[in-house]
């Protein structure tokens, strides 16, 4: 009986929009999927992409980043820094084969309570669809090519040594 | 008579210039060979496997091993060179990083192979033969080394003491190196042997940068007259100085061209081309996501040009099935 | 089991506490199951699960176990940050921890309020619980930074605005300076006849606040006057005004006006700017009887003595004063203040940029403000409202939306335009008796009493045509239409266009940001919408505060606006400037950032994204330096260094990296 796959989804939600959306969706007892799990920053200008693919890497299926709309950033234009980033981002991870859908940039107002429901509801699923990324599984799988000469090769004194480097 | 310290060379994935920038050296080098006892050095002198397998554990002081790692026999090759080493010292982007080399991370070896023996235009392989890694011929049996999925950096097969930095390394960074080891007074282990701050530092073109950097759009190098004077982030094109680690005297903004980022990020960052990222396009001056692809479009190959040493370490190591 | 142990010492010890919150949180997740599983986890030397946490028995728990189990760091597994951060970190302080150490989990709005599977709850608490363990770690003792707050304070700007926020701050007893640009204060308000709705004489409900900010002893009045820079932040600003020459010293001077009767030029004969250009003004001049100060000036350009040395001075021979003193020069004088309201005002669009209404090109064109003049009765008219060659008009059209609502100019709506323009109907028609047409899109009268304003003109006999006019033009197809001006409009209720001839054509121009308002903006270091208003904190909860700290904005600089909530919008922005004075300091979360000096390597990628100006590049050494009490804690620098030599406390890499990883591993 296989189990229903359960996307592991890592957000980004700034402080003073998305963040406080989230706890009026929680107010407001909306229901949404359990996937997500909230990473809060200030702005959403302070995601660095370095986080979302460590999130990939760490083992994320998804990851959603959320922010103010454009023109109510609470400190200006840090959206605008995130906006552009991102786009960029968008392109690199296509091109190293990360399905769009799987990271997705929302922009959510601090009285959006139900835009945080469907869009955790609707990335769950579409993750869902997309099937399990694990990243770390995958780097394992990867290295296995060099598991034989590994034990061949390092059988000497103190095998600890010989670790992958990462 | 005390023996001199033994040293190793060894090349895995690799140009050969690594190879040659240790013998630009120049006449620095004579210090080298006086002061220490080359053991292998594929490049220029006859030593073979057998006599490197013959030493005792830990008997080479140091080996300096450049290039990436891609084949088993090179896979061989490092993890022999670690049992038989004190220090290894990862030379050159390739081995820190994957470098070049890695940019095939970005294709499965499949489709790298379907398109040099098959697709390439003016191959004529109709038999669609493909090498072997064993191959029977009048009773015996030659090999190759097996071609690995993924291009990896040194580090990510063996543990390494040192990093030195460089597409290639320059002679003033080697000779620094060179000497730390041979005077016994080295820094802590897994340090990057160049100072830990970025190219602007050290490049005669700063002064010249705006403190409002506001950019419109990107150019290639070919595209534009490249004034000599000014910062080249600033005339627009993608110059990865900020995101990579001084140490080479800006040579390249030197010599009018942008820098590609070879000596790697600071410590303080996991993922090179993801940190540049962050800063150039913070600074970018549309708004409008359709204005904002625009200017984008302007690098037509982002992976290549923010990852070009470093695809191996990027987060996400190489592209996806 | 050893490893863990050894992990254990060497990691500083954890206090984890998950609320039940009742039943709130307890009722879908298990929190006995959370509390188990995190007290395994490396690093927790206490776990525990109490009923409600931010209660006083749940806080004095907290510093018990710290003083007891020695505890260096805290985790609360409970409500939204937003709630209760501040009441954890006071508890952490109560127990002597530095109160961040502390982080929060969010497991009610975030958890057991929005799902309904227990289990996969629980999980998720368990993950947030595992990843602030491991963020935690990585804490630093930080401290809030304290910052005194000068008691004075500066307004820019004297028209209504100005005035009413120097009177408010004044009468609480804080000593204000009151700079304005023009010889005199009053702003747009002085040049008017009557106000809407009420048809209030203008001057009769502004001239005694004009005369209340003379005599008041808290207020420093300085007009001919602009502020040149400003230095310093919140509490503490620094700022350098420079004093024009009138060449009179204002001080003795008291507005006799002996002097211009004196003037050698014996008729006035220069463009009067107050009067609109309607009216002429000799050299030395003042701008109206009850200009406030009540002091003449004199004008360096078309003064015969300033311009050539040679005059016989009749002026100052006539003043037993002797107030004149034509060797009087520009001074910069300094002032520190703790807060600044900006109330600079508007412009009005400049007509000539609609070429098809003529302005400038025909006579009978005027502007609205100088119907405004011309109503007045201490215009240059005496309130006659007559064409430029003295004619007297039989009919006016007043086009609105001049400069408002257009995609070719701008595109927002000035507000009181359809106000004034059905004002100036009514008076137009009674000093003239002409007939008025009004030629609008929408008729807007939102305020109180502005609905009954505009029914009562309906009855008065005023013309309305609903069309926006296309052109006016002195081309007559008609003998009716000889020697008028004929504006084509389709009248979009009757559905055809028509001509209509009339003898004066009256622009409602709308408000526009100053001309110089970019600039002004950049030296107070504020933001600009894209319209060019300044702009505010938060369009509705903080529409007087700007993003500096410290600098307030009132009046029409901030969007078009009329008297009465010009006049609201001063009194909030003198509260909130009163507010920071009387808390007497302002404290400073400390989730900024700052440059680490070495690692720094000088690329200015940073110094333009910082929307406070926290950020500078310092040239001696060649790096870039932040204001740790300017900047606000975004966080966009921290991660716009491409070198990774910008830390923001308490979101720095590390901390951030380390929650990636825990809520994803296992």
């Amino acid at each position: 009986m296989t189990e229903k796959f359960e996307p592991k989804i890592v957000a980004f939600f700034c402080n003073w929009c998305t963040y406080t959306a989230a706890d009026l969706a929680g107010v407001s007892r909306l229901k949404y999927a359990p996937n997500v799990r909230v990473i809060r920053v200030m702005c959403s200008g302070r995601v660095d992409p370095q986080f979302v693919l460590e999130a990939f890497a760490r083992g994320a299926d998804g990851v959603l980043l959320g922010g103010c709309h454009p023109g109510d950033c609470h400190y200006a234009e840090g959206n605008y820094k995130t906006l552009r980033r991102m786009r960029m981002l968008e392109r690199m991870l296509r091109g190293m084969g990360i399905h769009d859908g799987r990271f997705r940039l929302e922009w959510i107002s601090g009285a959006e309570g139900d835009k945080v429901r469907t869009v955790v509801n609707d990335m769950t699923e579409k993750v869902r669809a997309l099937g399990p990324l694990d990243l770390p599984g995958k780097f394992k799988e990867w290295d296995k090519e060099m598991e034989e000469l590994e034990t061949q090769v390092n059988s000497g004194p103190a095998k600890g040594e010989a670790v992958h480097a990462r | 008579m005390p023996d001199k310290p033994k040293v190793a060379f060894y090349w895995c994935a690799s140009c050969g210039g690594c190879e040659e920038a240790v013998v630009d050296l120049a006449e620095d080098i004579l210090k080298v060979v006086e002061a220490v006892d080359i053991v292998l050095w594929p490049v220029a002198m006859d030593f073979k496997k057998s006599d490197i397998e013959a030493r005792p554990d830990k008997s080479i002081a140091a080996s300096f091993i450049n290039g990436a790692v891609r084949t088993s026999e090179q896979e061989e090759w490092a993890r022999l060179l670690r049992r038989k080493s004190q220090v290894v010292v990862s030379f050159g982007a390739c081995a820190n990083s994957g470098g070049i080399p890695a940019l095939a991370n970005q294709f499965h070896k499949e489709d790298i192979l379907k398109f040099v023996y098959e697709d390439c235009p003016g191959v004529d392989n109709k038999a669609k033969t493909r090498p072997q890694t064993e191959c029977k011929d009048e009773g015996r049996t030659l090999s190759l080394p097996e071609l690995r999925e993924t291009v990896r950096s040194l580090d990510q097969v063996i543990e390494v003491d040192y990093y030195l930095p460089g597409c290639p390394p320059t002679p003033k960074v080697i000779m620094a190196a060179v000497q730390a080891l041979l005077s016994g007074k080295l820094p802590p282990r897994g340090t990057v042997l160049s100072p830990d701050i970025a190219l602007c530092e050290e490049c005669k073109r700063k002064d010249s940068k705006p403190a409002d950097l506001s950019l419109a759009e990107f150019k290639r190098p070919h595209q534009v007259l490249i004034d000599p004077e000014k910062c080249l982030l600033a005339q627009g094109l993608v110059c990865m100085g900020p995101a990579t680690r001084s140490g080479c005297e800006a040579l390249c903004p030197a010599g009018n061209m942008p820098c590609t980022g070879c000596f790697g990020p600071t410590s303080r960052v996991k993922d090179q081309g993801a940190k540049f990222v962050s800063s150039v396009f913070s600074n970018i001056a549309p708004k409008e996501e359709k204005e904002i692809d625009a200017v984008l479009d302007g690098i037509p190959d982002p992976i290549g040009s923010f990852y070009r040493y470093g695809l191996s370490k990027c987060l996400l190591r190489r592209k996806l099935n | 089991m050893s490893d863990n142990k050894q992990k254990k010492d060497a990691l500083p010890r954890v206090g984890f506490y998950v609320c039940h919150c009742g039943t709130n949180i307890a009722g879908t997740i298990d929190v006995a199951e959370v509390q188990k599983y995190v007290s395994g986890l490396p690093g927790v030397a206490v776990s525990r699960d109490y009923k409600y946490m931010c209660s006083d028995p749940g806080q004095e728990l907290i510093a018990r176990d710290i003083k007891e189990h020695k505890l260096e760091r805290l985790v609360v597994a409970a409500c939204s940050p937003n709630l209760h951060e501040e009441t954890f970190r006071k508890a952490a302080a109560k127990g002597g921890l530095n109160p961040f150490y502390f982080q929060m989990v969010n497991i009610r709005e975030h958890a057991s309020w929005v799902h309904t599977d227990k289990k996969a709850a629980t999980e998720k608490a368990k993950d947030l619980a595992r990843a602030a363990v491991a963020r935690v770690q990585h804490h630093r003792s930080l401290d809030k930074k304290r910052v005194p707050v000068d008691p004075n304070v500066l307004v820019v700007g004297g028209g209504i605005a100005g005035i009413h926020a120097a009177l408010t701050l004044a009468n609480a007893g804080k000593k204000v300076t009151l700079v304005e640009r023009e010889a005199t204060i009053g702003g747009h308000m002085a040049l008017f006849d009557k106000t809407f709705p009420t048809l209030d004489c203008a001057a009769c409900i502004l001239t005694p606040k004009m005369s209340a900010v003379k005599s008041h002893p808290n207020i420093t009045l300085w007009t001919y006057s602009e502020v040149e820079k400003v230095e310093g932040y919140v509490g503490n600003y620094k700022v350098t005004v420079k004093r024009k020459p009138r060449f009179v010293k204002e001080d003795l001077c008291v507005g006799c006006m002996e002097c211009i009767d004196a003037c050698v030029f014996k008729e006035a004969k220069f463009r009067d700017k107050f009067n609109q250009g309607l009216g002429k003004r000799k050299p030395v001049y003042i701008d109206f009887p009850q200009a406030t100060p009540k002091v003449v000036l004199v004008d360096p350009e078309t003064c015969i003595q300033l311009k050539t040395g040679k005059c016989k001075k009749s002026c100052a021979a006539a003043c037993d004063r002797n107030a004149f003193d034509f060797d009087q020069k520009e001074e910069l004088k300094e002032l520190q203040v703790g807060a600044i309201v900006l109330a600079t005002g508007f412009k009005t669009y400049d007509a000539g940029r609609d070429p098809n209404y003529g302005y400038g090109r025909y006579p009978g064109v005027f502007t609205a403000l100088e119907i405004e003049r011309l109503v007045n009765a201490s215009g240059p008219t005496s309130g006659e409202v007559v064409l430029r060659d003295g004619r007297r008009p039989k009919a006016v059209g007043i086009i609105h939306c001049v400069g408002s609502r257009d995609e070719k100019s701008n595109k927002w709506c000035s507000r009181v335009c359809c106000m004034y323009s059905l004002k100036l109907a009514h008076l137009i028609k009674e000093h003239s008796g002409a007939e008025v047409y009004n030629f609008y899109i929408d008729m807007r009268a939102p305020g109180k009493a502005y609905e009954e304003f505009y029914d009562k003109l309906l009855g008065e006999g005023v013309h309305f045509i609903r069309g926006r006019v296309s052109e006016v033009s002195d081309w007559a197809m008609t003998p009716d239409e000889e020697g008028k001006l004929v504006l084509r409009v389709e009248d979009t209720l009757a559905g055809f266009v028509r001509r209509v001839p009339v003898d004066m054509v009256v622009l409602s121009t709308g408000l526009e940001p100053q001309t110089d308002a970019q600039e002004v903006r950049r030296r107070f270091n504020i933001g600009c919408g894209t319209e060019g208003f300044f702009q505010e904190r938060h369009p509705k909860l903080a529409p007087v505060n700007t993003f500096t700290d410290g600098i307030y904005i009132a009046g029409a600089c901030q969007a078009p606006r009329d008297i009465p909530d010009t006049v609201a919008q001063a009194g909030a922005a003198a509260a909130e400037a009163l507010s920071l004075i009387d808390a007497g300091f302002v404290e400073l979360e400390p989730n900024t950032s700052h440059v680490l000096e070495e690692e720094c390597c000088g690329c200015k990628s940073c110094v333009p994204l910082c929307p406070y100006s926290a950020i500078t590049f310092d040239e001696t050494k060649k790096k870039a330096v932040i204001n740790e009490v300017l900047c606000k804690g975004c966080g966009v620098c921290a991660a716009a260094c491409p070198s990774g030599s910008i830390v923001q406390n308490l979101f720095d890499d590390e901390e951030i990296f380390s929650e990636i990883k825990g809520v994803l591993s296992k």
